[in-house]
C-alpha cells in the first residue's frame, strides 16, 4: 500500500510559497520560515493570500502534489492541477456509466447506503456509551429509522428515489445530532445543518472539516485517474466536484462528524474561538483553525484495518483506497463498489 | 527510511568549492539541513539510489568523502537533538 505523505497547511496570511530546486520554501516578510523537499509532501493547503510562485505550481503538478486554495474562513477557492493525465479509457467509461440510468442508480445506492450505515454507527456508538443520558432514547430510535431507510434503498430503482431517501436519512440524523454533544451543550447547541455561511460554531466546525475532506477526496480520485467532476449521486454542475462529493458521503460520519464531536466533547475547542460576522455567519479564529488542522492531521495518521481489503492503512488513505476500488468497479474488475463501512 | 548524509569536500581549489556547493544543493533537494554538512533525508530506496548517483557523480573520490547512515524506518527513537537550530518533524503536523 502507498505511504501517506504529509500535508502542509499554510495559515500565516502573508506567507509566500516559492520553489528552490526541489524544495518548497515558505517566506514571511522576506524571511525564510520553512523549507521542505517536495517529495515529502502529498498536498499543500493554503489559507494565505500572498500566494505561490508559478514555478512552485509547476513543480507540484509535475510531482502530483495537490495544491489547493481556501479562503481565510475555509471556503474552497481554487485548486491547481496540471495537464489531464491518467487513463482516458477509464474516464470515458466513467462518463458512459454516468449517463446510464441503471449504473448511476447502482452507484448512488452504494454511496448512500455507506452514508446511512456509517451515520447509524455514529448514533449507535453514542447510544451504547451513554444509555442513561437524556436523548439516548431518541438517538436509538433515529438509528432504527436509519436502518429502515437502508432497507428502503434496496427496493428503489431510480437515482431520484435514492436521492430522496438520502435527504430523509440526513434529516433524521441531524435531528438527533445535538444529543451527541455532551459537553459545552449551550455554546455548541446544534439546530440542524446550516452552511454558506454556517450560523453556529458546530456548523462552522463541520463545514471546515468537510471542505478538507472534499479536497482529499478530489485529489484521491484524480490520483487514480477518475474525473472528480462527473458524479453519480450528485448531478453535474459547472465547477462542482460531484464525484468527490459522492465519495465523501460515506466518509463524513466516520472521518469528520466523530472528530468534530470529540473536539467539542473533550473541550479542545472552546466557544471563544468562534467569531460572529455581521452577516450572521460564524467563523473560527486563527488559533482554533490551527488546532483543528493539527487534530485532523493527527487523525489521518492513525491506523485502521480496512474492512474490505483487510489491510492495515492510515485513516488518511481511506479516500485513496475507496477511489481505487471505485476505479476497479468502473473498469469492470469488481462487480460492485464496496462503500467504506465502519465496523 | 531515514538516511543521514554527511560529507567532507576539500575546498582548497575553486573546483573544490564548486563541488561543495553542488553536493550541498543535491542534499538539500532531498532532505533537511540539520548542521553545516549534515543532512537528514526521509526518502524511499529509489530516491536514495538517485541521490547517491547524483552525489557520487559530483565528488572527487581522491579528495572528498561522503558517509551515509541508514537509520531505517524506525528512526524517531534514534535521533535526539540538543541546543540551537531545532529541526522539524517530517512526519508530524506541518503548519506555517
Amino acid at each position: 500500500m502507498r505511504k501517506l505523505l504529509n500535508t502542509l497547511y499554510v495559515t500565516t496570511p502573508h506567507a509566500y510559497l516559492s520553489r528552490d530546486g526541489e524544495n518548497l520554501v515558505a517566506t514571511v516578510d522576506d524571511q525564510e520560515r520553512f523549507r521542505v523537499p517536495i517529495h515529502n509532501l502529498e498536498g499543500i493547503v493554503c489559507f494565505n493570500y500572498a500566494g505561490t510562485s508559478p514555478s512552485l505550481m509547476s513543480l507540484c503538478c509535475e510531482r502530483g502534489v495537490s495544491l489547493c486554495y481556501l479562503s481565510e474562513s475555509g471556503r474552497f477557492l481554487a485548486r491547481v492541477s496540471g495537464r489531464v493525465s491518467g487513463n482516458v479509457l477509464l474516464r470515458r467509461k466513467q462518463y458512459r456509466l454516468a449517463d446510464a440510468d441503471a449504473e448511476t442508480a447502482g452507484l448512488a445506492k452504494a454511496f448512500v447506503s455507506g452514508k446511512v450505515l456509517n451515520c447509524r454507527s455514529v448514533l449507535m456508538r453514542f447510544a451504547r456509551d451513554h444509555d442513561e443520558k437524556e436523548g439516548s432514547q431518541e438517538v436509538a430510535e433515529a438509528a432504527e429509522r436509519l436502518l429502515v431507510y437502508f432497507r428502503a434503498l434496496d427496493r428503489s430503482l431510480s437515482a431520484d428515489a435514492i436521492r430522496g431517501i438520502e435527504g430523509d436519512a440526513a434529516r433524521a440524523y441531524y435531528e438527533v445530532f445535538r444529543h451527541l454533544i455532551t459537553e459545552q451543550k449551550e455554546s455548541f447547541a446544534f439546530r440542524g445543518r446550516s452552511r454558506r455561511p454556517p450560523l453556529d460554531p458546530m456548523n462552522a466546525l463541520l463545514s471546515f472539516l468537510y471542505t478538507l475532506l472534499m479536497m482529499d477526496c478530489a485529489s484521491a480520485l484524480e490520483t487514480v485517474g477518475l474525473d472528480p467532476q462527473v458524479g453519480f449521486l450528485h448531478r453535474d454542475r459547472p465547477g462542482r466536484l460531484s464525484l468527490a462529493l459522492d465519495l465523501m458521503e460515506e466518509l463524513r460520519p466516520y472521518l469528520v462528524d466523530r472528530l468534530a464531536l470529540t473536539l467539542v466533547n473533550n473541550k479542545q475547542v472552546s466557544p471563544n474561538g468562534f467569531v460572529k460576522k455581521e452577516s450572521g455567519g460564524v467563523l473560527m479564529d486563527a488559533d482554533t483553525r490551527k488546532l483543528v488542522l493539527t487534530e485532523w492531521q493527527k487523525r489521518k495518521q492513525e491506523e485502521i484495518t480496512h474492512p474490505f481489503l483487510e489491510e492495515k492503512i492510515s485513516i488518511g488513505l481511506i479516500p485513496y483506497v475507496q477511489s481505487l476500488l471505485l476505479a476497479r468497479h468502473l473498469r469492470g474488475d469488481l462487480d460492485g463498489y464496496p462503500p467504506f463501512l465502519v465496523r | 527510511m531515514m538516511v543521514l548524509i554527511t560529507y567532507d569536500v576539500n575546498t582548497e581549489t575553486d573546483a573544490g568549492k564548486k563541488r561543495l556547493r553542488q553536493v550541498a544543493k543535491q542534499c538539500l533537494n532531498f532532505g533537511q539541513r540539520v548542521q553545516h554538512s549534515v543532512f537528514e533525508c526521509l526518502i524511499d530506496p529509489v530516491q536514495f539510489a538517485e541521490l547517491r548517483l547524483r552525489l557520487e557523480n559530483i565528488i572527487d573520490p581522491e579528495r572528498d568523502s561522503l558517509r551515509y547512515y541508514n537509520l531505517g524506518n524506525n528512526w524517531k527513537s534514534r535521533i535526539e537533538h540538543v541546543g540551537a537550530k531545532p529541526s522539524y518533524d517530517l512526519e508530524g503536523v506541518m503548519l506555517v
